[in-house]
């Protein structure tokens, strides 16, 4: 492979991979909303 | 326990796995690589970022906020959404492209997972064990007419195209809940099967040389993928190429985003959730996508070859014969994980496409989900059985053009005009930001306001007047010719210059000029004779740096390569005809033909009466669409 192809390449998936990562890690540590929310699955027991 | 609610999402994760679900679909491994290799490489990716930034996120935070908007005032399709949003009557009717789209796309769209579905099945049982690539190749165009059967079922393409349809409306049936549960495995799935194949596509290397291509190496196809070729950034049709794929891929214009964020409440995010759901989507397009079918292909029949051939029929039609040389075991298991993959691609993108039409019912009519559901089933299954049995004939292009490519950045570019200039920036900036869990730079609002309407602009005018061949500085230069594809020469039919009545009783030659080579009965099938004739005319080649001489499709691609191919016109059998043994071919070896010169004679249905019955259905759906938004809105003013 050559040089200009490699840092295209590597440096495009890495970005890609990285905004992906970041952006699900805020979604799973961001607080949970105060209820009533739309996710039914947070509810409490009834 | 927690309680089951009849309609919304389960979960956070759930949402955003919906939502890349319903954006990742076949273009995400097909159409980019393909976009890629035919516009400068590695350059490519540099436009398609840009678009990804000023034009993809800021319409998926458009749709996000819009449909949210309209979910808290009890609205969950793209008519009343819009309504909400602005009381001229116009933009409630401008809504019914996101109901319209969605039925007329799936209705194709099914059929092309279909293929799928029926493709892990072939894989498992050994279809293609032992078929050369010609005979796969041949396998799926006798696949799609129909009328021949390879696994003993009659009609198999319709059986498979029945069950697929059916099996997404079930699912369709059981609501929210059940897309969720399908987007929670499907997702996962697609990322471990593609990740297998990514990771085989990069570390094939030169192991598949051949005898027959002993250049071929899976590197060469990587290389050209990433290679920049900046030249190519001044070109304006790369940039529309760019621009039209991040449209594609994030599944925007279509109204499928609006209807699943109408399901969030008021303080809910929806910045974080959609830069989530497109980044993933980016992942699997650009991480993914680009390392599977374009190395593979390049690595057993070499990078000459995949430029030539690069296209949607890859898939079906050479991936298969790939796979068998990778031995009995990872063969079929990597044919079952690559139709899967495909497979679960397409079907959270299709289930996506039935929630607005049964939001639009449940919230004007009061119909229940499981209603919906088969409605949409059988309206899909009607309008999508032209596509099945006339797939030859031009119906399924005809769907795909007008439904699924112009009707999409109609209906973007006017979401985008309410949005930003009806609604307003400053409201609409507000509601995007509303709950949210990120903090989102200022420069979005002007862009929003500005930029992303003025991206779109160019593309929808790109689309209208394309010219010819897509050359838009000879165009500029010289005279303006309309290409085929542009949608001038559609609505005008000017793309058909023969052949041009519904029926006809003779058959007119549909290339440039030509010889005739050959004339001849095809009685190989004595229950189906047929009449062939083959046409020879100039065809360019191109010898490369080994010797082999090879047809040079996509010649300007090639001489950008850099090596040394000496390119020159000769001779060669380039069109063949089949005919049906009550025709009659009129024409004897060695006739000159040239365009509209007629050559058999019986009884014709032209593909020009395929097209008009797709483009009638179409219509009549859209406009059948408008007559209950109609009586939605007088309903809601009587009560």
């Amino acid at each position: 492979m050559n040089t200009s192809a490699l840092i295209m390449m590597v440096t495009t998936q890495a970005l890609v991979t990285f905004l992906m990562a970041y952006f699900f890690y805020r979604v799973l540590k961001a607080p949970k909303h105060a209820e009533p929310d739309s996710y039914y699955e947070n509810d409490d027991d009834e | 326990m927690a309680k089951a609610a009849s309609s919304g999402w389960g979960s956070r994760v759930g949402l955003i796995l919906a939502m890349a679900g319903n954006a990742v679909g076949l273009g995400n491994f097909l159409r980019f690589p393909v976009q890629a290799v035919e516009n400068g490489g590695g350059a490519f990716i540099i436009p398609y970022l840009v678009c990804f930034l000023l034009m993809g996120i800021p319409l998926l935070w458009v749709e996000w906020a819009s449909g949210r908007f309209g979910g808290i005032r009890g609205n969950h399709s793209t008519p009343f959404i819009f309504d909400s949003m602005n009381k001229k009557r116009v933009w409630k009717y401008i809504g019914v492209f996101g109901i319209f789209t969605n039925i007329a796309v799936a209705s194709y769209y099914c059929y092309i997972e279909s293929w799928t579905m029926s493709y892990v099945y072939y894989t498992v049982i050994g279809t293609f064990d032992g078929m050369s690539q010609q005979q796969v190749s041949d396998f799926f165009s006798s696949y799609t007419e129909i009328g021949s059967s390879h696994s003993g079922i009659p009609y198999e393409a319709v059986v498979f195209y029945i069950v697929c349809l059916a099996l997404n409306t079930w699912i369709l049936s059981k609501g929210l809940g059940g897309v969720e549960k399908v987007a929670k495995i499907g997702v996962p799935l697609l990322l471990i099967f593609g990740l297998f194949l990514a990771v085989k596509g990069l570390t094939l290397g030169t192991s598949g040389a051949s005898d027959l291509v002993p250049d071929a190496n899976a590197l060469d196809g990587i290389n050209f993928l990433w290679t920049p070729q900046f030249r190519s950034l001044l070109d304006l049709k790369v940039w529309l190429a760019a621009a039209g794929q991040i449209f594609f891929t994030l599944s925007l214009g279509m109204g499928t985003i609006h209807c699943y964020a109408s399901y969030l409440k008021e303080k809910d995010d929806v910045a974080l959730n959609s830069l989530s759901a497109g980044f993933t989507n980016e992942f699997v397009e650009v991480v993914l996508g680009s390392l599977i079918v374009v190395p593979i292909a390049a690595g057993y029949l070499g990078l000459d070859w995949v430029i030539n051939n690069a296209g949607f029929g890859m898939a079906f039609q050479t991936m298969p014969f790939l796979f068998e040389k990778w031995g009995e075991v990872i063969g079929t298991l990597s044919g079952v994980f690559w139709f899967g993959l495909l497979f679960f691609a397409g079907i959270t993108s299709s289930l996506a496409m039935g929630t607005p039409w049964m939001g639009f019912m449940q919230d004007e009519f009061g119909w229940n989900k499981k209603k919906g559901a088969w409605t949409f089933g059988l309206i899909v299954m009607i309008l999508g059985l032209p596509t099945v049995f006339f797939f030859n004939e031009g119906v399924f292009d005809e769907y795909d053009y007008w439904a699924g490519t112009v009707s999409l950045v109609v209906f973007a570019l006017a979401e985008i005009v309410l949005f930003a200039w009806v609604f307003g920036i400053t409201r609409g900036w507000d509601q995007i930001n509303a709950g949210s869990d990120i903090r989102l730079p200022r420069i979005y609002k002007p862009i929003i306001k500005y930029v992303t309407p003025t991206i779109l602009i160019i593309v929808f005018l790109g689309a209208l007047i394309t010219p010819k061949d897509n050359d838009w500085k000879k165009a500029m230069t010289e005279k303006w010719e309309l290409d085929k594809g542009s949608i001038l020469a559609k609505i005008t039919n000017s793309d058909i210059v023969v052949n041009k009545s519904f029926f006809s009783d003779h058959k007119e030659y549909d290339q440039g000029s030509g010889i005739v080579d050959t004339v001849y009965n095809d009685l190989s099938n004595p229950e189906k004779p047929v009449r062939i004739l083959k046409v020879k005319d100039t065809v360019r080649f191109y010898r490369n740096e080994k010797g082999l001489v090879k047809e040079a499709v996509k010649e300007k691609i090639l001489s950008n390569l850099g090596k040394d191919y000496v390119f020159f016109d000769s001779i060669a059998v380039c069109r063949e005809y089949k005919f049906k043994w009550d025709n009659k071919i009129v024409v004897k070896k060695g006739d000159a033909l040239k365009l509209g010169s007629t050559i058999a004679t019986g009884n014709f249905k032209n593909k020009s009466m395929y097209i008009t019955i797709g483009r009638v259905l179409l219509l009549s759906l859209f406009l059948f669409i408008c007559f209950l938004v109609y009586r939605a809105g007088r309903k809601k003013i009587n009560s």
